[in-house]
Order: structure tokens, then C-alpha cells, then sequence
């Protein structure tokens, strides 16, 4: 829904200024902070961190304060090598994953928020339910109805190159949690990480479900409230193009009809 | 209490939109030569008067050519305006304003198509 001022629940208060640590390299972190628990609004908390003791990046970061300063800190982090897409999260304005974002990239304050528009579990730790079930709405598996072969599904190396740039899609949800369209309408809309999925396999060639998956993209909001903003691809910390992935399924769409 | 998939999966897909995208693309393209058709057509008829103008459109095709100009014109404005809708008004108003667009381009459409018929056929 669309939403020009923040709910009353949700406006930002200043927050606690924490003690500077000892040191003489130190950074400043602005980071939100909101609890179910204490029916506060959120507020923004700043810590500042020496990093000639700190790893370079923002999660490293993030670690710091919650091992040495502040232990109720809230966020999600795994592999810290830009491979779970657990530490998505809002940084200096933009979708990134904290343990892929250096430190040195930001000039000055280190900004850090939950990604936008959705709801809010803990601190940075957004609520992805919707997310999932959407993703999960797509069927994304192989549908076949060819009777399973003795070994593999075969396929070609050129059909193999198909999947590049698609199958290294790790659903950290930057880029859904950065697109209008996705805020707006998100209830409907599939947003480009689930898009760009749905695209994975359609256009697999192993597939055998193409005209199903199109049939139930076949929607002015499930597919068709993506307007090329391309804020997908400039969040991406992989590097993908998911509205790339959305404008090859409407020429799929308009293929199958000429 | 539904589950979220079963909020996700909704009423279902609607099997539709690729025409509203398609349309939108065709009338768009359509729209290049007509507009610059219509922008002639003014530039043209800067400072003519009334009998001047009814003249030229009483020329076979420079009515079809109008016609064709606000079809293509006032089709894509249409389903342009349908999109910015679809995307901001939610709740009960976004039917309001699917009807209301659709009313004010027909009236438009009608009104122009009278309007150089009269002067194309008229006395």
C-alpha cells in the first residue's frame, strides 16, 4: 500500500548515543533498533567502533558492537562470505549484504537499517514469510511428465549457459525489499527475486511445465507491475539483473501469442 | 488465518495483462508518426481560422489521420493511466478510478471522433 509518512507506530526516535570505546580509529554506526517487547517506537542507536581492532567489513562490524558493546543488537548473519543472504540489510541506503559491504565504502556515518518495507521481527531482523511463500509459489523444482530416464535429465551446454546468471541467486530479498513496485503492491506482485526464479525455470530446458509456470504469471500484478526501475539489479550483491529475467519472461509471454 | 502460501496464491492468476502490455507497446510505436502528424498538422494551422481548418479536415485523409491520432493517443493514455492506478490507489477506490478513467477517455474519444466527423461531413 502506497504510503507517504510512516504510521505513528513506526516514526524513528534518537536514540542512545553508547560509550566510545578506547582507541583512536574509531567509526561512527547509526543503526535502527526496535523491539516487539517494550511497545516503544523505533529509534535509531549510535556506536562507534575502533577499527584498527575491526575486520573491514560492515558485519564484522555489526559482531563487534554486539560482542563488545551491546549484546541485545538483533540481526541475522551465517557464512559471512556473501553466500546465505542471511545479513541482508539497509546500508548507507542501499540493499546489500552486511559481510559483502566494506567499511571504507561509506563515507562518513554508517547508516544501518532492516531492509525496507517489511515487517519488522527484531532490529535488522525483517519478517520474510511473505518472501518464502512466494518463492514457494512458483514451484521452484523440475515438472516433468516424461517418465524420469534410467540416469540424468540430459542437457545441452549451451542450454546449461542458460542458467548462468539465475541460478546464483542466494533469496537475500535486496532486491524484492528494493523495488516500488514490490512495496506497493507487494501482496500481489512477485517481486524480482521471485521473478528472476520463476525465470530459472522456464527457461530450463529440462523443464517441462513452461506453459503452467506461464499460465500463473499470467497476471497484471504477479508479473506485470514490474516497470524496468532496475532498482533490483543496482542492489544485487551478486551481480544479477532480475529485470532482465522479468522482460525475457514478457517477450515469453507475448512469444506464445504471435 | 489463511497460511501464506495460501495468501500468495490468492484468487489466482488472473490469465490476462499481456495484451494491456502489448496494447501499450503497439499504441505507443503507433503514436510516433501520429503525433508528429498532429504537431504538423498545428503548426500548420497557427493563426487559421475556422473555415481555413474545417477545409483541411474535410481532406479524406487528413480526418483518418486525426481519428487515428486520437484513438492510438487517447488508448495509450488509458492503459498508461490504468498502470499508475493499478500501482498506488488500493481498496474500493481503485475500481472507482478504473471507471472513472475508463469514462473520461471514451467521453474524449467520442467527442473527438464527433467533432472531426462533423467537420469532415458537415456543411
Amino acid at each position: 500500500m502506497v504510503a507517504f509518512s510512516l504510521p505513528q507506530n513506526s516514526k524513528v526516535d534518537t536514540g542512545k548515543a553508547w560509550p566510545k570505546p578506547e582507541g583512536g580509529s574509531l567509526r561512527e554506526f547509526r543503526i535502527y533498533r526496535w523491539s516487539p517487547d517494550d511497545h516503544q517506537n523505533p529509534r535509531i542507536d549510535t556506536y562507534h567502533v575502533d577499527m584498527k581492532s575491526c575486520g573491514p567489513m560492515v558485519l564484522d562490524a555489526l559482531i563487534k558492537i554486539k560482542n563488545e558493546q551491546d549484546a541485545t543488537l538483533t540481526f541475522r548473519r551465517s557464512c559471512r562470505e556473501g553466500i546465505c543472504g542471511s545479513c541482508a540489510m539497509n546500508i548507507d541506503g542501499t540493499n546489500t549484504l552486511a559481510c559483502l559491504k566494506s567499511i571504507d565504502d561509506v563515507k562518513g556515518p554508517v547508516k544501518i537499517y532492516p531492509l525496507p518495507h517489511m515487517p519488522v521481527v527484531k532490529d535488522l531482523v525483517p519478517d520474510l514469510t511473505r518472501f518464502y511463500a512466494q518463492h514457494r509459489s512458483i514451484e521452484p523444482w523440475l515438472k516433468t511428465s516424461t517418465p524420469t530416464p534410467q540416469a540424468e535429465w540430459k542437457q545441452s551446454r549451451p542450454d546449461r549457459a542458460k542458467l548462468d546468471g539465475l541460478y546464483e541467486c542466494i533469496l537475500c530479498a535486496c532486491c524484492s525489499t528494493s523495488c516500488p513496485s514490490y512495496w506497493w503492491n507487494g501482496d500481489r506482485y512477485l517481486g524480482p527475486a521471485v521473478l528472476l526464479q520463476a525465470y530459472r525455470w522456464l527457461i530450463d530446458s529440462r523443464d517441462e511445465g513452461t506453459g503452467e509456470r506461464l499460465d500463473n504469471l499470467e497476471d497484471p500484478f504477479r508479473l506485470y507491475r514490474c516497470h524496468t526501475i532496475m532498482n533490483c539489479a543496482k542492489a544485487c550483491p551478486k551481480h544479477l539483473n532480475p529485470a532482465k529475467a522479468i522482460a525475457e519472461i514478457k517477450k515469453m509471454m507475448v512469444e506464445r501469442r504471435l | 488465518m489463511k497460511t501464506p502460501l495460501g495468501m500468495v496464491r490468492g484468487l489466482g492468476s488472473a490469465k490476462t495483462g499481456t495484451e494491456h502490455w502489448w496494447l501499450q507497446r503497439v499504441t505507443a510505436i503507433a503514436n510516433i508518426p501520429l503525433v508528429l502528424f498532429l504537431v504538423v498538422f498545428i503548426l500548420c494551422h497557427l493563426g487559421a481560422d475556422r473555415t481555413a481548418l474545417v477545409a483541411s479536415v474535410k481532406h479524406p485523409l487528413i480526418a483518418i489521420a486525426l481519428i487515428a491520432s486520437f484513438l492510438s493517443i487517447l488508448w495509450h493514455m488509458r492503459l498508461g493511466m490504468q498502470v499508475v492506478i493499478e500501482d498506488y490507489v488500493h481498496g474500493g477506490w481503485r475500481i472507482a478510478c478504473l471507471l472513472g478513467n475508463a469514462f473520461f477517455t471514451i467521453a474524449l474519444g467520442v467527442a473527438a471522433l464527433y467533432a472531426i466527423l462533423s467537420m469532415s461531413f458537415g456543411a
